[in-house]
């Protein structure tokens, strides 16, 4: 069994204005086979969370620590942290133009291992994983993400899960954009992924929707950079009939209420 | 669409007086030579008469002003602050612009389906001087020197199913001149590889006919030895209903410098042109194009990509597009894209448009320079790809857009390669 686990995180970003503190001590323990839910209004720092835990060049770490079965994460380099077996699911997956699909996947799956999968296998495998997520064969030849509808990128995202079985993965608004069909292809998929490796899973959401497909054991709210209330699948159903607005106090109140706004 | 035509068309259309200081509709005012004559907004229009071997005419800001002759005598010396000059180095052309090109010629040997007839020729054979007529100095002095020259010719209504590989190998380093003319007879099909290998320093000029209803792709590939200086002048008339696909690849070479035009004869033309080059340090890599919309409903579409890596690697890249009065329906499309890897290179582009008929399809152009997306690469490295294999990906990815074009295996395969061995040589 592994953990992963966040000690009182504090991330800044440098802005125009300045430096902005976006997280403000932020704690959080991962075991393997548990599935953990990240909920909360828009800027609240949730996307940040996932982003620094990939190791995204943007998001500056002032204090605290994430480790990875005491394994410091921190300073690891990105592409070091993948292959220790942490997966970002991405908000907004990017196109990387004249690199095919198979070529990276192939690519990616050999620097995870260590060694080039059997082409053979392979080849069967990404067709089989490719046609339980209900994306086209012909994506294989296409350049990663170009030209992909949002709903396909997040397939393609879950894909890469599937396919790499990584320890832990981190989906940052995988749900967000996607028809109800969709949500239940990428859920399905997350939940393979789930019980066929014993993956942790950090699902990071605004809504409560994809929680009738994915079933967490701990919800975690989170407000202004922090963890203002944690607890089981229940949180989720309250959250789901109260909205965030409960939470409304002080900084946190403009944007609570923007985004309530927005929601209605 | 009606609206966007005329909102392009707006750009070539002439108006009393530049916008911004030191520009006109043209563009900027950049050489000093310009800056005398580009009061008038359309200084071209005065000397277009006299261009096509007069000898009167004067550089100036409209591509079809260009002064054109077959004489050498036409050309004055050159300074360097010529428009068409101004970024290449003159102190590194080896005398090809100034010295009598007495040197051996690269030797010419080619190979090909026994259908296509290959004969070398002396000054006078009627085919010379079919296609183009030197639009620069290097070009007729290349013009004024050389002694005989390849001709090949694909015979009408031939299908060429292999393509025909004309290996152009240096033996010397003392300025020389070469003269290829490549005829596509009416409805032939075919490939030419121009394959420049060996030591060189060589002004060349390529005459390319595309007769009506032929299609023709050349690749002319550059991979020179690093000493080697060359000019190439590619010419290319476009005959009704013909297709050309044009691919220029620069790798190695001191200096190189391609100029390729493509002008329509009739109407229903199409051309493409594609170019991918890699400067290392201290290259010098420069491709000019033209495309000449003088007849109505020809179709161009033109993309050249670079990748530059290492102290003073330097790459040039400048299209002139031209669509004049008549050339009614024109569709046309150019772009420039340029990947910067290491500090030190440098990469000019300027993609020129003149449009002189607001009655076309399309006309556009795009012009890009940077480097390796951080967005890009933190993707593939979020993946576990290492740094190095992810900008190799991202890099081979970006110049495999125009290698794809090529359609030939066996040389798609080769290119490929060299790019590997260019990316493997600063480990990016």
């Amino acid at each position: 069994m592994s953990t992963l686990e966040i000690k009182d995180l504090h991330v800044s970003i440098d802005t125009e204005q300045g430096t902005k503190e976006i997280l403000k001590g932020v704690s959080l323990t991962i075991k393997t086979g548990q599935t953990h839910a990240i909920m909360g209004p828009n800027g609240s720092g949730k996307s940040t969370l996932a982003s620094t835990i990939a190791g995204h060049p943007r998001y500056k770490v002032t204090s605290g620590t994430i480790t990875l079965d005491g394994e410091d994460v921190l300073a690891m380099t990105v592409d070091q942290r993948a292959r220790a077996g942490l997966f970002l699911a991405m908000q907004y997956p990017v196109e990387v133009p004249g690199v095919s699909m198979t070529n990276f996947l192939r690519t990616a799956k050999t620097a995870i291992d260590g060694e080039a999968p059997k082409l053979r296998t392979w080849t069967k495998e990404v067709k089989a994983a490719m046609a339980q997520l209900r994306i086209d064969a012909d994506f294989a030849e296409r350049n990663v993400n170009e030209g992909f509808s949002g709903g396909e990128k997040k397939r393609v995202e879950i894909l890469q899960l599937e396919l790499f079985k990584p320890k832990f993965a981190i989906l940052d608004e995988t749900d967000s954009g996607l028809d109800v069909d969709a949500l239940k292809v990428v859920s399905e998929g997350v939940n393979r992924a789930h019980e066929a490796g014993n993956m942790g899973t950090l699902l990071i959401t605004h809504y409560t929707r994809i929680l009738r497909y994915i079933k967490p054991e701990f919800v975690h709210v989170f407000v202004d950079g922090q963890v203002v209330e944690e607890g089981g699948p229940e949180l989720a159903d309250r959250l789901e009939e109260e909205g965030y607005d409960r939470y409304a106090t002080g900084a946190g109140a403009a944007t609570i209420a923007a985004a309530a706004a927005a929601q209605a | 669409m009606t609206e966007i035509t005329t909102e392009k068309a707006r750009i070539g259309a002439p108006s009393a007086q530049p916008f911004i200081n030191g520009f006109t509709e043209e563009g900027e005012s950049l050489s000093p030579i310009n800056v005398a004559t580009s009061k008038a907004p359309l200084a071209g229009q005065a000397v277009k008469s006299h261009s096509h071997g007069g000898g009167v005419g004067i550089p100036d800001s409209s591509r079809a002003g260009r002064l054109t002759s077959y004489n050498l005598a036409d050309f004055k010396p050159l300074t360097g602050l010529e428009e068409d000059w101004r970024f290449t180095p003159l102190k590194r052309l080896r005398g090809l612009h100034s010295a009598v090109l007495a040197g051996a010629a690269p030797t010419v040997t080619v190979s090909g389906p026994a259908q296509v007839t290959v004969e070398t020729v002396a000054r006078g054979d009627k085919r010379i001087g079919s296609a183009g007529i030197p639009e620069d100095r290097v070009s007729a002095n290349a013009w004024e020197n050389f002694s005989e020259a390849t001709v090949i010719t694909v015979p009408a209504e031939f299908e060429a199913g292999a393509e025909i590989t004309v290996v152009i190998e240096g033996t010397s380093t003392e300025a020389a001149a070469q003269h290829l003319v490549i005829v596509a007879e009416k409805f032939s099909k075919a490939v030419v590889v121009l394959d420049h290998q060996g030591s060189a320093v060589v002004s060349e000029n390529i005459e390319i006919v595309v007769e009506d209803g032929a299609n023709l792709t050349v690749v002319s590939l550059q991979e020179w030895n690093a000493d080697a200086v060359h000019a190439s002048s590619q010419q290319a008339r476009i005959g009704r209903d013909a297709k050309l696909k044009h691919v220029v690849v620069s790798l190695g070479g001191d200096l190189v410098r391609v100029t390729p035009s493509a002008r329509f004869t009739a109407p229903g033309g199409e051309v493409e042109m594609y170019g991918l080059y890699f400067a290392d340090a201290g290259q010098h890599l420069e491709q000019r194009l033209f495309v000449d919309h003088a007849v109505a409903n020809c179709t161009s579409n033109v993309l050249y990509k670079g990748a530059l890596q290492g102290r003073n690697a330097h790459a040039v890249w400048v299209g002139d597009v031209l669509i004049r009065k008549e050339a009614e329906g024109t569709d046309s499309y150019e772009a420039n894209r340029n990947l910067l890897l290491t500090d030190g290179a440098r990469a000019d582009s300027v993609p020129n448009l003149e449009i002189e008929t607001g009655l076309i399809k399309g006309a556009g152009h795009a012009s890009a320079t940077g480097r390796l997306d951080d967005q890009h690469l933190f993707y593939l490295m979020a993946r576990g790809i290492p740094e190095d294999v992810a900008r190799r990906l991202v890099v081979r990815g970006f110049l495999h857009e125009i290698i794809q074009q090529i359609k030939v295996p066996a040389l798609e395969e080769r290119l490929t390669e060299a790019v590997e061995r260019e990316l493997a040589v600063t480990n990016n």
